[in-house]
């Protein structure tokens, strides 16, 4: 395989085992030059490992970390030239705001003017002016977090890496910080590789997402692309879809235990898995119904309600639906589905 | 000054909280009040009261004599090179202990513990074996260092070692790695991530070891008295001249005096700067911290503090051992079959009855310094004005204070009513814990204060009464520290000597007061059983701290 020339980072085949189990199995990725990648995946993926090889804390067992195209093999984690937001943060106790702001400043020779200025600079950036003198234990969660981000930004890293960088947030803050991390890398035309297990954190802040599952890369492409064509059973779930069935493909419908569930023309015939979205799921009279349920319960999601839907015999659905349409918990439905929103897994 | 909210507390549990931190503080007040203060008074006021006045002249006579000026500027750079020697040489050992996992590391952590609970005497001598006229070095290639100052210096590394490598390795196993990590990412290369990371963290558990071996360095006694000659003499050994062989009980009085005023500058110093570096620490799982070794610097770093290990601790204890086997008819357990009767006369007993006498009053001494050291610790961790501070440094006084001063002293005072404890067992004991406070509040406070307060607000909200908190919270985090210090406390109480050999009584003899008598004779036989029983409580110690080091491994799974 070889790499684009624009291409800052690429692992090839790279592959670290721990205790014989494989942590990161023959994983091959490229991040290009200001682009913003997103490693998806449950804990235990190995998208830590995949971050701590790329930084230089963790060595390869095989393969190879390419950065700015030069092998990484033998270079130590404080010459590769990048930046790691750690999961906790892990600002210095010891030092002041102001003080870990500038550690990577003085790290790499800066003059104590050239700190005091590009501290306030970031703290500016980050949104806490005037907070150099302040102690870090006495911070915010949120105050911590952008301390941290100020601080891997310090030095100019040509790749920041983010692990978990809202994990520990409350949500409103996260949905709000994520926006601003994406404005931010945008203006400063950062590239970016970030873990996260959460999927709305990734699909808002990448340009481009790559779902990991035990060390191998499930899936890779453009957040819109993964959302709407999960690859496998095991993505489609990791998304939050619970719609996932098996299935017999004759023609233009498939076999399943809901009953007869259309599917895309073109579908080959023969067993497969079918992921049916929420929205495919339709609520309609009892004499168009393919299926009855009853209404478990419902989550008002803001703009639009998710139903829990019990069939007589067979595995719970999620349908979703307007807000003035929501029926009843414990009313009978009846339930319809659409092609157009039935993607054939691979 | 503003006030921080959390801080206006209804007065009610204000009182509240003062009742307990005095109830907490009025057990070890009163035993450093009976058991220290009032001997130490007593001995310093027999020798500077005559007819009833205070002779305070005495002070200008003695401090202006050339020769104890002498001995006063030899004790105090001699304590300055020992405890840098012992820093430079052991904290590579405490990093190594810390953050490697390699076969044989529990087995060598008590090895190197061994040591600092030799009698000083015996390891005097066991230095002398191999540095002086006759010795190991000398039959090699013909140096000799017991005439120089490096014989003290380098039996001063090889005692506190383990000082170094439990205080600060116990901190430093403990540490996020992640934090050195993150110096990493940050441009930091490795040894700078350490110097501006971890080494101002490990800053008060570094300041206490410096502190604890500059003290035992400079109140170093029976290693002086036999490696230095005539030449080097500390203020300990010049107080045991004038007391011993001088008789000039108001000398050594004005020299432990000025000990007591130096002990008292350098605590204050400490309690100073452990005062700069408070910082809640993030504290680890130990079991997360250690791995393998890797690469050729790492394997490097273990093999050269293996060999530090060997040459400065191995060899003099192997020397030891070598020579208690050497009899006259060749190798043998001659010396060690002596010990098992009386009839050498040294004694009223078999000297093996020496072995169980140390186990049962160290036992005693080590219950006795966890209650008062882990009281004084909890009491302290409870942060409070300048009063608390005081008592602080009050509680390290044991380790400068003349043992033999204290041993004195319980002589003359506590063999009248209302204390008449001179027939007691339980006299020995209390000397031993005595020394063996300051080491557990020494190694529980860093531990203790380092707890997240918010842990401990958790366990209040969700209906834990202050004492379940403690031991819901505090107990399992500070476990391995409290097992360490009992470990510590076990160790000083079977080798202390200064104090124990004026109390302990000719039926009942310890370990080290029983080798001090059969060095004191001559003879070769006493001088074979004196290496034998020497090498029995080198293997009692190993033992006992193996067995620790076991119940703490064990223990770690728990949680």
């Amino acid at each position: 395989m070889t790499l684009h020339d624009e291409s800052l980072l690429g692992l090839e085949q790279a592959s670290v085992r721990f205790d014989g189990h494989a942590a990161l199995d023959a994983v091959d990725l490229e991040v290009a030059e200001h682009e913003i990648v997103c490693v998806l995946g449950p804990s235990g993926s190995g998208k830590s490992t995949l971050l701590r090889v790329v930084a230089g804390l963790q060595g390869l067992d095989s393969g190879r970390v390419l950065l700015g195209g030069r092998d990484q093999r033998g270079v130590p984690a404080h010459k590769r030239g990048v930046g790691l937001m750690f999961q906790d943060h892990q600002l210095f106790p010891q030092r002041d705001v102001g003080g870990n702001v500038a550690f990577g400043l003085r790290m790499h020779g800066a003059s104590k003017a050239e700190q005091a200025a590009r501290v306030a600079e970031l703290l500016e950036l980050v949104g806490l002016p005037g907070a150099a003198r302040r102690a870090v234990g006495l911070l915010s969660g949120g105050e911590q977090q952008r301390v941290a981000l100020a601080r891997a930004l310090a030095p100019r890293p040509r790749l920041l890496m983010l692990d978990e960088p809202l994990g520990q947030l409350d949500r409103s803050l996260r949905e709000r910080l994520v926006v601003e991390l994406r404005e931010l890398f945008g203006e400063l035309g950062t590239t970016v590789l970030a873990v996260t297990h959460d999927q709305g954190e990734a699909f808002a802040l990448a340009d481009r997402v790559v779902v990991m599952r035990d060390g191998r890369i499930a899936q890779s492409g453009a957040p819109l692309d993964v959302w709407q064509r999960p690859a496998d059973a095991f993505v489609a779930r990791f998304l939050g879809f619970d719609n996932v069935v098996e299935a017999t493909v004759s023609g233009e419908a498939a076999d399943t235990v809901w009953g007869k569930v259309p599917v895309p023309a073109g579908t080959p015939s023969g067993p497969c898995e079918l992921l049916v979205r929420p929205a495919g799921v339709r609520l309609v009279p009892a004499a168009e119904a393919q299926l009855t349920c009853t209404v478990a319960a419902r989550t008002f999601r803001g703009t639009h309600v998710a139903l829990h839907l019990k069939p007589a015999d067979a595995p719970r659905l999620e349908a979703a639906c307007a807000l003035r349409d929501a029926p009843e918990p414990g009313s009978e439905v009846g339930v319809a589905f659409e092609a157009g929103e039935i993607v054939v897994l691979g | 000054m503003a006030v921080v909210g959390s801080e206006v507390r209804p007065r009610v549990r204000d009182l509240k909280g003062s009742a307990i931190r005095f109830g907490l503080m009025a057990v070890p007040v009163a035993f450093f009040a009976l058991f220290f203060a009032y001997p130490v008074a007593a001995i310093v006021g027999r020798g500077l009261k005559t007819d009833g006045t205070w002779q305070f002249g005495r002070f200008g006579e003695v401090l202006t004599d050339p020769g104890i000026q002498h001995v006063l500027w030899f004790t105090t750079w001699q304590a300055l090179a020992s405890t840098a020697l012992t820093l430079l040489i052991a904290l590579p050992g405490a990093y190594v202990f810390a953050r490697f996992d390699f076969p044989g590391k529990q087995v060598l952590r008590a090895v190197v513990t061994v040591p600092f609970v030799l009698p000083t005497v015996v390891a005097g001598s066991a230095f002398l074996a191999l540095l002086g006229r006759g010795g190991l070095l000398d039959e090699a290639w013909g140096v000799r260092l017991d005439t120089t100052v490096w014989a003290i210096l380098l039996a001063h590394v090889f005692f506190n070692y383990a000082v170094v490598v439990r205080t600060v390795g116990g901190l430093w196993s403990q540490l996020d790695p992640r934090q050195e990590e993150a110096a990493r990412m940050l441009g930091a290369s490795r040894f700078a991530a350490w110097r501006t990371v971890t080494l101002p963290a490990l800053g008060p558990a570094v300041a206490a070891a410096a502190l604890m071996v500059f003290l035992f360095t400079f109140s170093s006694f029976g290693v002086v008295l036999i490696l230095g000659g005539p030449a080097f003499s500390t203020l300990e050994v010049e107080i045991y001249r004038q007391t011993a062989q001088l008789l000039a009980l108001d000398t050594a009085a004005v020299l432990t005096m000025v000990q007591f005023v130096a002990v008292c500058g350098i605590l204050a110093v400490h309690a100073w700067t452990v005062r700069r570096r408070e910082a809640t620490l993030r504290l680890v799982d130990p079991a997360r911290t250690s791995r393998k070794p890797r690469g050729a610097g790492q394997w490097a770093l273990l093999a050269g503090v293996l060999g530090t290990v060997a040459l400065l601790i191995v060899l003099p204890l192997g020397v030891l051992v070598q020579r208690s086997f050497a009899t006259a008819e060749g190798f043998g357990l001659g010396y060690f079959r002596a010990l098992t009767s009386a009839e050498g006369g040294a004694f009223l007993v078999p000297p093996i009855d020496a072995v169980w006498n140390s186990l049962e009053y160290a036992l005693v001494a080590t219950a006795i310094a966890v209650v008062i050291g882990g009281l004084a610790a909890v009491a302290l961790t409870r942060r409070a004005g300048r009063f608390v501070r005081g008592f602080d440094a009050l509680l390290m006084l044991p380790l400068g204070v003349s043992a033999v001063t204290v041993g004195f002293g319980f002589l003359i005072t506590l063999d009248k009513p209302p204390l008449d404890l001179r027939a007691s067992w339980i006299l020995v004991p209390l000397a031993q814990a005595l020394v063996g406070v300051p080491f557990v509040v020494r190694t529980m406070l860093p531990v203790l204060r380092a707890v997240d307060g918010r842990l401990r607000e958790a366990a209040a909200v969700l209906g834990a009464s202050p004492w379940r908190v403690w031991r819901e919270v505090d107990l399992p985090m500070v476990r391995r520290a409290l097992l360490i210090a009992a470990g510590f406390a076990f160790a000083v109480s079977l080798g202390e000597f200064g104090a124990t050999v004026f109390i302990a009584r000719p039926d009942n003899p310890t370990l080290p007061v029983a080798v001090a008598t059969l060095l004191g004779r001559a003879g070769e036989l006493n001088y074979g059983q004196a290496m034998a029983l020497s090498t029995l409580l080198m293997l009692v110690c190993a033992v006992s701290l193996l067995l620790l080091e076991r119940i703490r491994t064990d223990r770690t799974g728990e949680f």
